[in-house]
């Protein structure tokens, strides 16, 4: 099975950290990636405010384009969508194509002015998703060379990897990124936050909204002792790292949390350098918390 | 709007000149509202459902957003039923919805919350109701019109646009954001397009002949 990649936008700028380490990870695993051809923008929470009827044309094409690549072993392609948005756009589309005829045929017809057809085939997964349900837990853990002890994650999920089109987790209370960071040797932190939204692109356009919804959740995360925030959304990842100082200043907060990809996590559990994980695009790189006190977590990687 | 004031009041104020009070009515009259609004809306966003909201306020405890708004989700949908379409279309909650969905699989009877939202934000764009150089259909506009054109979003060139079409002093504010991330490999200038576009946009403006949104 090999999956077809769906970078999207953000994993080629922002969340660059997010690919790279994505990538050196499946790598590692030996799971087969290959980008999606001429893929195009998913669409996001911003097209569909405009026009719905395009925002599924948009999106249906990536879909349409994975349909034609039929996999060696005879199964239906999975396309691997890493950023919460593209996932949940690309699943949503496939849902409303699949569920209601209308939606079908304006699509295909747009689709075939273009020149392609949709055949409903392939199905939108997320790397989360593929490591823990495909891949499998049991054999993650067997390949961790250097257990994370010591680390007390709070798993943050973001809104959209669970709901509403996902099947794969509870779509408040999901436990999949928490199952995994266990097997890492990690200690995954309860907490009830971990698919309130971040804002998403709030921080930008209502500055006040979207960093009071930060600052929640990064409150909530220090008084649970948490010593590093692990996200699955290139937005998610952006917004609870790159705002936390001016956080600390507007409302004379003292947070002071890494925030990195759960990809990045794994890879370094893996045994993989921590330069190819990107750990140095991150602001601040996650501390060693084992008695060895300030040794960065690249010295053993 | 102003109740007229009946003729005796009227005599009463004018023996005695202050205090003249004016009534002020908050509330509109069935006449005034679009009752059909509702169900209109409902058809829009996959779900005659809409109409069935038993208004327990579950959409509006889990929303992370409610308490920035001017009318909650509950309300909203509400008002939305009962024809306060003017109002809707003006409120700030429609553009404070960061699609998270929590209300939606929340909900107990299993409304399109965020549909509903898109839906409504769709009519306030097409109609002009939202607050000269508000950022967020500012932003949804120019987003639009990247990807339309070049198959592709360039986040550090839309963001750009997005100051220079609301507020350039943003960007002196961000500039030092960007700096950094720049440092770290996270921003790029570079303008993302894909091959296909020609085709893309064929796709696109088939839809225009296919199914146009009629006003609500």
């Amino acid at each position: 099975m090999t999956y077809l990649y769906f970078p999207g936008c953000s994993l080629r700028s922002t969340g660059r950290a997010y690919e790279e380490s994505l990538l050196a990870v499946c790598r590692k695993l030996e799971i087969p990636l290959h980008e999606l051809d001429d893929w195009n923008c998913c669409g996001a929470t911003a097209y569909v405010s405009i026009d719905e009827t395009r925002a599924f044309t948009l999106a249906a094409r990536n879909l349409a384009i994975a349909d034609h690549l039929p996999q060696p072993d005879g199964s239906d392609p999975q396309i691997l969508a890493p950023c919460n948005a593209c996932y949940m756009v690309l699943a949503k589309t496939h849902h409303f194509m699949e569920s209601n005829a209308e939606v079908r045929a304006h699509v295909s017809t747009a689709l075939h002015a273009g020149g392609m057809t949709y055949t409903g085939q392939t199905r939108v997964r997320h790397p989360l998703d593929v490591f823990v349900n495909d891949f499998g837990i049991d054999r993650i853990a067997k390949k961790v060379v250097h257990p994370l002890k010591g680390f007390r994650v709070a798993c943050y999920y973001g809104c959209q990897v669970v709901r509403p089109f996902s099947e794969f987790d509870h779509p408040v209370y999901p436990m999949t990124m928490d199952r995994l960071v266990t097997a890492l040797g990690a200690e995954s932190v309860d907490w009830p936050m971990k698919t309130r939204c971040c804002g998403g692109s709030l921080t930008g356009t209502i500055q006040e909204a979207g960093f009071r919804l930060n600052r929640a959740l990064l409150k909530e995360a220090t008084k649970r002792k948490a010593n590093i925030i692990l996200t699955c959304c290139p937005l998610c990842q952006h917004n609870l790292e790159c705002y936390q100082q001016r956080i600390n200043r507007r409302y004379g907060e003292t947070i002071n949390l890494p925030v990195a990809y759960f990809t990045q996590f794994m890879g370094l559990a893996l045994g993989i350098p921590a330069k190819e994980l990107a750990i140095q695009r991150l602001f601040k790189p996650p501390l060693s918390p084992a008695p060895a006190g300030k040794q960065e977590i690249h010295a053993h990687a | 709007m102003m109740l007229p004031v009946p003729p005796a009041m009227r005599a009463a104020a004018a023996k005695s000149p202050p205090p003249m009070k004016t009534v002020v009515r908050r509330i509109k009259f069935e006449s005034e509202l679009d009752l059909a609004f509702g169900e209109r809306v409902a058809e829009r966003a996959y779900g005659q459902k809409l109409l069935s909201c038993i208004q327990c306020g579950t959409c509006s405890a889990t929303c992370p957003l409610s308490h920035y708004m001017d009318y909650t989700p509950r309300k909203i949908i509400a008002m939305t039923r009962e024809g306060f379409k003017d109002e809707v279309l003006n409120s700030l909650t429609i553009w404070l919805c960061a699609s998270c969905y929590s209300c939606q699989v929340q909900c107990p009877r299993q409304i399109h919350i965020t549909d509903v939202m898109y839906a409504l934000k769709r009519e306030a764009i097409a109609r002009g109701f939202y607050p000269a150089h508000h950022p967020i259909p500012v932003l949804a506009r120019s987003f639009y019109e990247r990807v339309f054109a070049q198959g592709r979003n360039t986040e550090s060139r839309l963001l750009i646009t997005l100051y220079l079409r609301t507020n350039p002093l943003v960007m002196l504010r961000e500039a030092f954001l960007g700096f950094h991330l720049w440092r770290k490999g996270r921003l790029s200038l570079k303008k993302e397009s894909i091959a296909g576009r020609k085709d893309l946009r064929k796709m696109l403006n088939a839809v225009e002949h296919g199914k146009k949104e009629e006003p609500l």
